[in-house]
């Protein structure tokens, strides 16, 4: 038995990615990072901003999330967002910009804790790919 | 009568309005297949969205307190229209249609004594609603400067109408835009998108349920989705609205191209005709003239 399964992210304007057979998905879901296998049980979550890694054999892909919904079931896992980037690709400058965005916005006074749980945590996870 | 020379000038003139609807189709037809693609891309979002939203909304215990998004606000007194249409003219039935449809809507709602709210998308709807119900539009939003239909503006436009309806100014949220179908047709559609309105098939969905685990739980996940949806199916409408508009303007324009085709061979056979019998009339004159001699 094969121990693949499928994966598809879809962003508004198309799906920016599919594979057939990956071992392997984390997902930043909002209570965590969260490792999905095979045959797991059918889920929904919805993410924080941090990355996504997807394994499969011989690759291993990374990309950035700001928000999205996962959904797992039958071996399908789709993944809805509507920012994604490809680390691969994700320019230095870009990073910098939604860093500053961030940290600027963290200073409006009317946040509820859960968006300023939420821009937090964007700025830990864009320090971390700067950095690396 | 006119002279030849009038003739001549209209038929130089009815080609060149013929090289530019030729033109403008060619345009039409390369940014169809695009807008098309587009279209298509982005179908799976909202439907995976949709799907999820379903699958969510069957499952919820607390009906009372869930989002009002889903189950309104309990009032029905006051309707909010969006109305999505293009920004450029010459594409035929397009934007008429849409406005048409809507203002049906309209009257409707008056007939019904509710109050109304409009906002429009696209200069083309705003020139035309504000004639009537100028009073009655609230905001005008138009995307003439963003080359392609993206979700970021979709985003914008979904953020005004969740802000309006946080501060309580409407009950119902319908969206208006026309929905590619293929080249030749595109149907101008209503839907409501405040409260949500469920699909019939909603039955089937209720079974999948059962087997997901939500995390964190059902409702939570449903209040953070939900406001999504709103840009997600505004998204969709633009970009069903764009293909439309491209589908629309190739048919017009193949049209007006025909169209000038055929009064460019009818003024011709004229102009000919004219010609003809001009110089008919000179020979005459000319053998006349030679006889009496």
């Amino acid at each position: 038995m094969s121990e693949e399964f499928k994966v598809e992210i879809v962003n508004p304007e198309k799906s920016f990615f599919s594979s057939e057979n990956v071992t392997e998905v984390i997902v930043p879901a909002f209570e965590g990072e969260m490792g999905i296998l095979k045959d797991h049980i059918s889920i929904i979550s919805f993410l924080k901003p941090g990355i996504i890694k997807i394994f499969s054999k011989n690759v291993e892909e990374k990309f950035y999330v700001d928000d999205g919904i996962v959904e797992f079931k039958d071996n399908n896992l789709s993944v809805l967002t509507s920012s994604i980037f490809n680390l691969k690709d994700f320019d230095k400058s870009v990073i910098d910009k939604n860093l500053s965005d961030a940290e600027k916005s963290l200073e409006n006074p009317d946040l509820d804790d859960q968006k300023k749980f939420l821009i937090e945590q964007k700025i830990e996870s864009l320090r971390s790919i700067s950095t690396s | 009568m006119p002279s030849l020379d009038d003739l001549k000038k209209r038929i130089t003139s009815v080609k060149s309005t013929q090289k530019i609807t030729k033109a403008m189709k060619m345009v039409a037809t390369a940014k169809l297949r695009k807008a098309q693609e587009n279209a298509e891309k982005g179908r799976p979002y909202s439907e995976r969205m949709n799907n999820i939203i379903l699958n969510l909304s069957g499952g919820v215990s607390d009906k009372e307190n869930s989002s009002k998004l889903l189950v309104g606000t309990g009032k029905d007194d006051t309707h909010l229209c969006v109305v999505l249409t293009a920004d450029r003219g010459l594409c035929g039935g397009f934007n008429t249609n849409i406005i048409k449809k809507a203002k049906s809507h309209f009257e409707d709602l008056k007939k019904k004594g509710k109050n109304l709210k409009i906002i429009t998308v696209g200069m083309k709807g705003y020139d035309q609603l504000k004639r009537n119900y100028s009073n009655l539009i609230i905001e005008k939003i138009t995307f003439k400067e963003s080359k392609n239909i993206n979700y970021f503006d979709a985003d914008k436009v979904g953020k005004i109408v969740l802000e309006k309806f946080e501060k309580e100014e409407f009950d119902v949220c319908h969206i208006f835009y026309n929905q590619f179908k293929n080249v030749m047709t595109q149907i101008p559609q209503k839907q409501q998108i405040i409260p949500l309105q469920k699909e019939e098939n909603a039955d089937t969905q209720e079974k999948d349920n059962l087997n997901y685990e939500f995390e964190p739980d059902e409702d939570e996940i449903l209040n953070n989705l939900l406001p999504k949806n709103i840009s997600t199916q505004i998204f969709k409408a633009m970009l069903e609205n764009s293909a439309s508009e491209q589908g629309s303007r190739m048919t017009a324009m193949d049209n007006a191209t025909r169209n000038a085709g055929e009064l460019v061979d009818k003024l011709s056979i004229e102009y000919n005709r004219s010609r003809q019998a001009a110089i008919t009339k000179e020979l005459i004159e000319i053998i006349s003239g030679a006889e009496s001699l």
